[in-house]
């Protein structure tokens, strides 16, 4: 559902097909909406963030244990290395589409392997993650423990939750792309999940500095 | 075993049944209530079968077309207003006749004022707004539909989830008892551990969600859709503020999408967000909740000023006056919306410097409201104002009400003075007299103007002009008195009271709910005896009102694709230039296919299984929540799937139809303005000539 396509209104990204064609015009509309809910799905971060700023002082952590006693900044500087590394490879994904005969054979076994090469690091990521959390919930340091623990555990477990989602979508790719081949609904998909898989390294870094290592500071 | 399944969930907590165990007045009134939950849905189903409408209703539900999702968030909205003034009347009753103790119990008085709250807010004005947005949108920028009419459906489905499960609480249970706000100070787990909270938190939740998508996906249609030359110093006044609107939810619903999770979590996994003890804070909920909530306000007035705009150039048959000064105040609200929350709890301990910040940001809010007001005014300025028509008596009824309330915001706006008043009836005399002559009024004369559209007929004016007469009447009965009792010291949310002072403004108050109670009523007589005489109202060649903007261009009931061909536009009216130009319904040369995306029950299923968590969640019923969960999971994954559906409509049969209107309109003689409310008005109008 099109309307008048301007100039103007055309999408600023990679070429979709042999040159700006169709697939493009409706890349305009579909990216640029993902781009809005982000904004949005921003904000909720930007909430979680806010609560987890309040309740940082001493008199929120109720004589429980603060993030000397939990943060584990070897596992975390794994997590940030499988995140960002991540973030490249999606990027390389996102590149194979460039390639001349993107629907065909070869560049479709390019894009695979960078999308399962994503995944696999993302998955990296999250086992390194929920040892983390696994190891504090036996340290005492679980989320029902004080209101400190109840806004770190949220706001790192929403990121989480994210990276959970995202990584099924990317494997909804990679599924999609075997069974229909890299046609517009799956190139459309691969713009926005890239959208959102960018985004989550930005509230990583975030994340990192504003709860991991300014905790320990 | 039972359990497992079941929850929390027995026998006893169908209101009916305890009822009949236990009888007692408190449980008469609700179980009245609930009984017509049962009652009503038996009545549906057997109405349904009797009309054979089944398939039509599936038709409608899994529509994707903007202008029958509009419809159902009207019908929606209508349904959940009967509750709402049922109990408003029921709660103005009780208090008129309150010393020394009333006829309601607290309990009940408390889950009265919660779910009225609640219900008008997020399920009467919000769906009822949208409705109107979905409607008259697209055809305003002459587009063919939304930006993404799935998730249109989707966006409803969870809105119709949330409806349902404030609805069923009425039958199964109870709702929340911490007003419409929930602060957790009467919401935690330790002082309110039933199911009432948990109502609150999945409706709100699932229908803050479908909100959000709403406002995502107007805002890229506003942005993307816009036909050939709309530029946006040309949109109409609608459309700025829906798209203002849509620019508050999307940044607006996730704080209350956040509270409602934290509060959930607080709640089922003892987490301590908001808690009195181990380092939580009630402060956090307070002002995660009011971020969004000032926004809100925005949310529901925004658009009915847009209707309002609509309206006076419409019916004054002017250009609308300050076309510019009118967008930049709205967009101007839409920012200040975001940096006046604080004024909701100025009583709560901030310093008085962050406490003067907030007030005087709350104040500079009323210059680009009045700078509306001032334009709307000068736009009736000698024009030919209609005071025959109903959306007149409606905009007259705003200009002068609406302005009492805004006049009373800027008292409660000062710090010093809300101190005297705040949580006194006052406010709730303030929130209502905006809210009402505002919003409720805006939703009233925009049905009344578009219904054209929707239907194909014209609502009756005669019972329509009762109608708003009613509801302004019964509006300043009911809240004016209030205002003094609020001075009084009488405080909001109390089910009795002791002083008899109070007594004789109690008692107008509760006479006046009555006629609230009696205006709802000659509103749905409205609908009902227009339907009964819609042959006579018929308006087929879809311009009634003389009408500027391009939503009038196309015949009434609008075809599925709006317009056979885009309008190309060169002006802010471009339809009245066209009409001037007299080459508005000239014909048209070329036609061209037309593809429409095809039905799909992808809304109703997702909206469907949000009832499933949600009701899975209040009830502790694990497996229903989570298999509800994985389901829509799975839903939205194999839609990915599915090819999508598109529906071509032949250009000789949009020629057909095209050519049809067209001619019908150049051979019909058309009605003037003295006789549009007569049957004479086809839907052609035949300008007047009007001085300035």
């Amino acid at each position: 559902m099109m309307s008048n396509p301007t100039p103007e209104s055309l999408h600023p990204g990679l070429n979709l097909g042999e040159e700006h064609g169709e697939d493009h015009l409706e890349a305009e509309t579909s990216v640029f909406g993902f781009w809005v809910f982000v904004m949005s799905d921003l904000v909720t971060f930007g909430m979680f963030f806010a609560i987890f700023a309040a309740s940082s002082a001493p008199m929120w952590m109720a004589g429980g244990p603060g993030p000397k006693d939990f943060v584990d900044i070897g596992s975390i500087a794994w997590q940030t290395g499988f995140l960002l590394a991540s973030s490249l490879t999606s990027g390389m994904a996102v590149l194979s589409l460039k390639e001349r005969h993107a629907g065909e054979g070869a560049s479709r076994g390019r894009l695979i392997f960078w999308l399962l090469l994503t995944a696999v690091l993302g998955f990296g990521f999250l086992y390194r993650e929920i040892a983390d959390f696994v190891s504090m919930a036996q340290m005492g340091a679980g989320p029902t423990r004080s209101g400190y623990l109840t806004a770190f555990w949220s706001l790192v477990g929403l990121h989480g939750a994210h990276v959970t989602a995202g990584l099924l979508w990317c494997l909804t790719i990679v599924v999609g792309v075997l069974v229909r081949g890299v046609d517009k609904r799956w190139k459309l998909a691969l713009l926005r999940w890239a959208v959102f898989w960018h985004f989550l390294d930005v509230i990583w870094i975030g994340l990192f500095t504003f709860v991991f290592l300014g905790g320990l500071i | 075993m039972l359990a497992s399944l079941f929850g929390r969930l027995n026998w006893d907590s169908i209101i009916l049944v305890k009822e009949f165990e236990d009888p007692d007045l408190q449980l008469l009134i609700t179980s009245g209530a609930a009984a017509a939950i049962p009652l009503g849905g038996i009545f549906l189903v057997l109405l349904l079968w009797y009309l054979k409408w089944w398939k039509p209703l599936l038709g409608w539900l899994t529509s994707v077309d903007h202008k029958k999702i509009g419809v159902m968030y009207i019908i929606f909205s209508v349904v959940m207003l009967f509750r709402g003034v049922v109990e408003a009347v029921l709660m103005r009753t009780n208090q008129a006749v309150a010393l020394n103790g009333g006829f309601l119990s607290s309990d009940h008085f408390n889950q009265l004022f919660t779910t009225h709250g609640t219900n008008m807010i997020f399920f009467v004005a919000m769906p009822f707004l949208i409705g109107l947005i979905n409607v008259a949108v697209p055809l305003q920028i002459g587009a063919r539909d939304v930006a993404f009419p799935k998730l249109n459906s989707i966006s409803l489905g969870l809105t119709g989830a949330g409806g349902f499960l404030i609805t069923i609480s009425l039958l199964i249970g109870q709702f929340s008892t911490g007003g419409w706000t929930n602060y957790p100070s009467y919401t935690g787990k330790l002082v309110n551990p039933g199911p009432g909270v948990d109502y609150w938190i999945t409706a709100i939740g699932l229908s803050g969600i479908g909100s959000t998508l709403t406002g995502v996906n107007f805002a890229v249609t506003i942005y993307k859709m816009r036909t050939k030359g709309m530029k946006f110093m040309r949109m109409p006044l609608f459309t700025w503020t829906a798209l203002a609107t849509s620019i508050l939810l999307i940044f607006a619903m996730p704080p209350l999408t956040a509270a409602c999770v934290m509060l959930g979590l607080d709640r089922y996994l003892d987490f301590h967000f908001f808690t009195n003890d181990q380092g939580g804070n009630l402060m956090n909920f307070i002002n995660l909740f009011w971020m969004f909530g000032h926004p809100e306000v925005y949310i529901l007035i925004l658009p009915a000023f847009g209707v309002m705009s609509e309206l006076s150039s419409t019916f004054a048959a002017k250009r609308l006056y300050g076309y510019t000064s009118i967008v930049a105040a709205t967009m101007c609200i839409a920012v200040l919306a975001f940096f006046v929350w604080l004024h909701h709890f100025f009583t709560m301990g901030q310093s008085t410097t962050v406490n003067a910040a907030f007030g005087i940001a709350t104040l500079l809010i009323s210059i680009p409201t009045g700078v509306k007001i001032f334009d709307w005014l000068a736009t009736l300025w000698g024009g030919r104002i209609r005071l025959n028509t109903t959306p007149v008596i409606y905009l007259c009824g705003f200009l002068v009400l609406f302005v009492l309330g805004g006049f009373s915001g800027i008292i409660l706006a000062n710090p010093t003075l809300d101190y005297q008043v705040h949580n006194s009836l006052f406010l709730v005399a303030h929130f209502h007299n905006v809210i009402i002559p505002g919003t409720l009024f805006g939703i009233l004369a925009g049905i009344h103007y578009w219904f054209p559209k929707m239907f194909g007929f014209r609502l009756m004016e005669s019972y329509g002009k009762v109608t708003a007469w009613l509801w302004s009447i019964g509006f300043v009965i009911t809240f004016m008195p209030l205002y003094p009792l609020g001075l009084m010291g009488m405080t909001r949310r109390t089910v009795d009271y002791t002083d008899p002072a109070y007594v004789p403004l109690m008692l107008v108050s509760g006479a006046g709910s009555l006629l609230l109670g009696l205006a709802f009523l000659f509103l749905i007589i409205t609908f009902w005896r227009s339907i009964v005489n819609r042959k006579q109202l018929v308006t087929p060649i879809g311009d009634p009102w003389d009408g500027r903007t391009l939503e009038w261009w196309t015949p009434c009931p609008v075809p599925e694709y709006n317009f056979a061909v885009l309008p190309e536009v060169d002006s802010r009216d471009a339809f009245h230039t066209a009409k001037e130009r007299g080459d508005a319904y000239a014909p048209i040369e070329k036609y061209e296919d037309i593809k429409i995306p095809s039905n799909t029950y992808f809304g109703l299923i997702i909206g469907i299984l949000g009832c499933g968590l949600g009701f899975g969640l209040v009830w502790y019923m694990w497996w229903m929540a989570a298999g509800s969960f994985l389901a829509a999971l799975a839903t939205i994954i194999v839609y990915a799937f599915l090819p999508e559906r598109e529906q071509v409509i032949p250009a000789e049969e949009v020629r057909r139809v095209d050519e049809n209107w067209r001619r019908e309109a150049r051979e019909t003689y058309g009605v003037t303005r003295d006789d549009e409310i007569t049957e004479a008005n086809k839907g052609l109008a035949r300008p007047d000539v009007v001085p300035g």
